[in-house]
């Protein structure tokens, strides 16, 4: 299945005001892989996945997603293969209902309705909100959002999920629903986060950016345990990973 | 109230409105807005002059206060803030036209004066009307009969997305007020300078909304049209609902009910 792997060859990028944000960026992820991509505010973490769905055009190198390259001539082809999560669900969501929301994608990919509603059906299920269908998005709580901003891409039948922060701003149970939603995806998944601990639960592979390069690309234990390499990159262990430095003491004592 | 600012309210009232259930809620709103709009084209048709003869039309807010079950005050509410603005346009009328044009019991009013109270009722029946209808019908239902009717989609799209993020924008304002109160040493008015860099910035976060919007629509296959779902049939009932008013409105156009009630009434008498 060559069109569920994304292959970034060299990829460089200055912001329009001359900064530079990515610098020779290489890596190639396969059908069915969790990838977290991980590092520093300012890191290029969000500028990287604006690269996989076209939003921005690199300065120089590739992007390929699946069998065809990022290109402004083939967006509309990865779009229908990338299904991107916004960080802010307020950006995603613009429709008058949760089920006109959802259906959007859908609808755009000119599917007969009957099958546009059973994407949505299908969709709201599997985040557990097929009960919000007929509100308004802004009367849903953040955890409300963020799964309904899910299932508008989910909709879409994506081959590719990226995400941008999906745990941000949540609290401990809609983060916990969040990270459960995710493991449980077949999709290929590329989540860009500050949450390690996501990182840790579903990526058994993770890329650290730090300004603007890769760091390092390996497997999520591995990397974790790394703490030269962590604290190299201004990162820390996820806490699950720390041990307990009170329970530490006490032993001690 | 503090936690959510008064734009706020106001729109959610109209939600909570418009969720509700009456008579006229269930009239299909493609009824209810070509009534309206025969409404105002009618009510924007009189003299200048004319004051008593548009009371009939009257009955149209009237009724549709009892069948839509709508509180009278949120209406008044809801009339206040555009008040100033009419009468804005309408206090130059006396200050004009002085001639005088009625008398009445020896005080004589000018012509200014009248057209001033006409311009008033226009505004009270043609806001009310329209207050009216989103209440009893809802902002999303009303573009989506605005589309049925075959209005403008591009019209229609910036209508539905400016009611979508009216929430947010308010809300960015209302957390950039609280920061500068909070930080101004309880100084109520923002100064002038502030207020210029405090827009700009609000101006500069709408943008970037707006931007990210827009690419979180082109990733889902955006193409200029928004797919809205209409919920409405035409019955039988909504055809004489705006048969019914469209037939009073233009009656009470062409002829003066009142003037000819009152004549009635006066050879009655005699």
């Amino acid at each position: 299945m060559s069109h569920h792997i994304v292959e970034v060859d060299g990829l460089n990028y200055r912001y329009p005001d001359g900064t530079p944000a990515l610098h020779e960026i290489r890596f190639t992820i396969r059908h069915g892989e969790a990838v977290a991509i991980i590092g520093a505010n300012g890191a290029g973490k969000s500028t990287l996945l604006r690269h996989l769905t076209g939003i921005l055009v690199p300065a120089s190198g590739n992007v390929r997603v699946g069998d065809c390259p990022v290109l402004p001539s083939t967006l509309r082809q990865v779009r229908r293969t990338v299904g991107m999560v916004f960080q802010d669900a307020d950006d995603q969501l613009f429709m008058p209902t949760v089920y006109e929301d959802v259906a959007f994608g859908p609808a755009n990919q000119g599917l007969p309705p009957p099958d546009v509603e059973k994407r949505v059906a299908d969709a709201l299920a599997t985040v557990g909100c097929s009960h919000l269908r007929d509100r308004p998005p802004y009367r849903l709580s953040g955890g409300e959002k963020r799964a309904v901003a899910i299932a508008t891409v989910l909709a879409m039948i994506p081959d590719i999920l990226v995400m941008d922060e999906p745990t941000a701003g949540l609290d401990a149970r809609a983060r916990r629903h969040c990270i459960g939603l995710l493991k449980a995806f077949a999709h290929t998944r590329i989540v860009a986060t500050h949450d390690l601990d996501l990182a840790l639960d579903v990526c058994e592979r993770v890329i650290i950016l730090h300004e603007g390069r890769v760091e390092a690309d390996g497997a999520a234990q591995a990397i974790f345990r790394d703490t030269a390499l962590l604290e190299r990159c201004h990162l820390e262990p996820p806490l699950r990973m720390q041990g307990c430095p009170c329970g530490g003491k006490l032993g001690a004592a | 109230m503090t936690a959510r600012s008064e734009r706020i309210r106001t729109v959610d009232e109209f939600d909570l409105l418009a969720a509700a259930d009456s008579p006229l809620h269930a009239i299909d709103p493609r009824a209810k807005l070509l009534t309206v709009l025969l409404a105002v084209a009618v009510i924007a048709s009189y003299p200048r002059h004319t004051v008593a003869g548009m009371a009939p039309l009257f009955l149209l807010p009237a009724a549709w206060l009892a069948l839509g079950r709508v509180p009278l005050g949120f209406v008044l509410r809801r009339l206040l803030p555009a008040l100033p603005f009419v009468l804005l346009m309408a206090i130059f009328n006396p200050l004009i036209d002085r001639a005088p044009l009625v008398e009445a019991g020896g005080i004589a009013l000018s012509g200014g004066w009248i057209s001033f109270a006409s311009i008033l009722l226009r505004f009270l029946l043609g806001m009310s009307l329209a207050i009216l209808l989103v209440a009893c019908t809802g902002f999303n239902t009303l573009c989506s009969a605005l589309l049925r009717l075959h209005a403008p989609r591009v019209f229609v799209v910036q209508l539905l997305l400016l009611y979508r993020y009216i929430f947010l924008l308010a809300d960015e304002a209302r957390r950039v007020r609280l920061a500068y109160a909070l930080r101004s040493g309880g100084e109520r008015a923002v100064a002038l300078p502030v207020a210029g860099s405090m827009l700009g910035q609000l101006l500069l976060r709408v943008m970037g909304r707006g931007q990210r919007i827009h690419q979180a629509m082109l990733g889902r296959g955006f193409t200029g049209d928004l797919p809205v779902r209409h919920t409405f049939r035409w019955h039988r009932r909504d055809t004489l609902f705006l048969l019914g008013w469209a037939v009073w409105i233009i009656l009470a156009r062409a002829v003066n009910i009142p003037d000819q009630l009152g004549l009635f009434v006066i050879k009655a008498l005699a």
